[in-house]
């Protein structure tokens, strides 16, 4: 089944009608990191998702996965879900109410082959702190504790390829907090390809190494996260939303004003005091409507953070009295939503050199 | 004495034909309700219909067909000839083949309703745990449709036992053979032995309650827990 000249990554292309919904995307995806689907919830990233599992049978196309051929229409080859080597984390996790914590663990787990297991029951256990729950029945699990056992157990049958859809949808915002340190572990202490399904931007944000948007079934774009969350020419996916993703180190802590420092290429920005060792890395979010233009750095204003940057590009934003900059601040691009108003009375032309004052750096993490 | 040797034999063949009846209704009735309740064919409703077709119709129109089907020159009956088996009627098997048509609603139903209740997602997740469909039928299935699996089963004995008219039709009266509770009870009043007849009557109105007593005992139970 091994295809040498693909060797890595994961080919998809899948066509699919529905009466009312049709799917059509042809995808290479990198084989490593977090990938996000990301779009409205309608526009086809679960179906994609199911898909690449195998669950939606009714998918045409093509899907290689770092080098293993699992759909080929044209040649007649499905490798129904079960002989997949994926694993699956459901909107609501989907737990067997039959069996207990453990034996829901254990469920995938013992279908592996032994020496095919390289994630053994303690070690995920721990990596997302469900070791008190083993012997409860998951209704008796709150709905965060449902969702991480959902995670442990799709990670104990080996995957070499994670899909999540939505993991954190049906969480309240409490929840959600509780879940991301975990999938952040995830991702910085197991080496699995993972595909993940959110709506939110801050999700994404948070976790993603690239990202692939899609609306209406079709994806309008993909690339590496930094560089697609700054991309003018996708404003109806993040509308009010749009932002930049920067990632950040911590280079000073300020005991005085309880604030924390962190640098990035072209310049540094000033947080509330944070618990994290200095060089430790850190993403942060700057949403562009935090983001105001001035001409000259600004003297008697109580924003800290300001960036000297350069205009690139400005298109119309997503309602007819604001507009979208992108800025150059020595490497790291920003976006700046600003009314019309403004940009007319500053002027505001590509090449500009002006300051970006931003007004809340959101942390992720 | 209130239940002599005539009335033990009926008894005994009553629960005999009612536990095998309930048996060969699981084998059968469990590959049928898992057909009616996952698929999407325009053959559903007509199947589902032929299935659910022995709760209308009188006993006796059911037992008239199989006794022509199952006679000598009927299609079944042709077919056990030809085996060397001879015909159906008034034997054991014949009664145990009539029971399971006339029970068969009560077992596919209940069965269909617990399979229909499980849904897809259960499913899905067993696909993406490396269950294959074997698998997961008997380690996610049977187990989630265990309280349906249970009502079925009570529900194709009692009604079995409850069973009359078809057993006249093609079991006849031959004593140790055909000749179950509903059919004796018949005898007796026949004969104006109104006593035997009581003690008969009476514990199966005892069984049944006690059957249905169960049953919705236990579905209560469910109902707290859930």
């Amino acid at each position: 089944m091994s295809d040498a000249a693909t060797n890595s990554g994961i080919q998809a292309r899948f066509r699919l009608d529905y009466a009312d919904f049709s799917l059509d995307v042809d995808l290479q995806l990198p084989g490593r990191g977090v990938t996000a689907l990301f779009g409205h919830s309608g526009s086809g990233k679960t179906t994609l998702l199911r898909c690449v599992a195998g669950l939606e049978r009714s998918g045409q196309g093509e899907l290689t996965v770092n080098g293993e051929r699992w759909q080929n229409n044209a040649q007649n080859l499905f490798v129904p879900p079960h002989r997949r080597p994926i694993g699956y984390v459901f909107q609501e996790a989907n737990l067997f109410t039959h069996l207990s914590v453990r034996r829901n663990l254990e469920f995938g787990m013992r279908r592996v082959p032994a020496p095919q297991r390289r994630v053994a029951l303690e070690q995920a256990v721990k990596l997302l702190g469900i070791d008190h729950l083993l012997e409860r029945m998951p209704d008796r699990l709150s709905g965060g504790e449902r969702q991480r056992v959902g995670i442990a157990r799709a990670l104990l049958t080996s995957p070499r390829l994670l899909l999540m859809d939505e993991p954190l949808a049906a969480l309240d915002l409490k929840r959600k907090t509780e879940i991301l340190p975990y999938l952040e572990r995830l991702h910085d202490e197991l080496d699995i390809p993972v595909l993940y399904v959110s709506h939110s931007p801050d999700e994404v944000a948070r976790l993603a190494d690239h990202v692939v948007l899609l609306e209406q079934g079709r994806a309008i774009a993909q690339g590496e996260l930094r560089e697609t969350l700054a991309r003018l020419d996708l404003p109806t996916a993040f509308s009010d939303d749009a932002g930049v993703v920067v990632e950040g180190e911590i280079a000073g802590h300020d005991a005085h004003y309880h604030l924390t420092r962190l640098t990035f290429p072209g310049g540094e920005v000033l947080v509330s005091q944070r618990s994290e060792a200095l060089g430790q890395r850190l993403r942060f979010r700057v949403h562009a409507r935090d983001v105001s233009l001035a001409l000259q750095r600004a003297e008697g204003s109580s924003i800290t953070n300001l960036l000297p940057a350069r205009v690139e590009a400005m298109v119309a934003a997503d309602t007819p009295a604001h507009v979208l900059v992108r800025l150059d601040a020595g490497g790291t691009p920003l976006l700046a939503r600003i009314t019309r108003r403004s940009a007319d009375q500053l002027a505001i032309t590509p090449g500009q050199a002006l300051w970006a004052q931003i007004k809340t750096v959101a942390l992720l993490g | 004495m209130p239940l002599d040797s005539v009335a033990l034999a009926a008894i005994w063949l009553t629960f005999k034909l009612a536990s095998v009846t309930t048996l060969v209704l699981l084998l059968i009735g469990t590959p049928i309700a898992w057909w009616l309740a996952r698929t999407t064919s325009r053959m559903k409703g007509p199947i589902g219909a032929v299935v659910a077709l022995p709760l209308v119709l009188p006993p006796t129109v059911l037992g008239f067909y199989l006794l022509v089907a199952m006679g000598p020159n009927g299609f079944i009956g042709q077919f056990t000839q030809s085996l060397g088996l001879g015909t159906l009627p008034f034997t054991f098997a014949g009664l145990v083949v009539g029971s399971v048509f006339y029970s068969l609603p009560f077992v596919v139903q209940p069965l269909q309703n617990a399979f229909e209740a499980i849904g897809e997602r259960p499913l899905e997740a067993a696909a993406t745990l490396r269950a294959g469909p074997w698998d997961t039928f008997f380690s996610v299935v049977l187990p989630l449709a265990r309280p349906g699996f249970i009502t079925a089963s009570i529900l194709g004995f009692a009604h079995t036992v409850g069973e009359f008219g078809v057993v006249l039709m093609i079991g006849g009266n031959i004593p140790g053979q055909t000749r179950v509770v509903s059919v004796q009870i018949y005898d007796h009043v026949e004969a104006m032995e109104y006593a035997q007849a009581h003690w008969l009557a009476g514990g199966m109105l005892l069984f049944s309650f006690l059957v249905l007593l169960v049953l919705y005992g236990s579905r209560l139970k469910q109902g707290w827990r859930g």
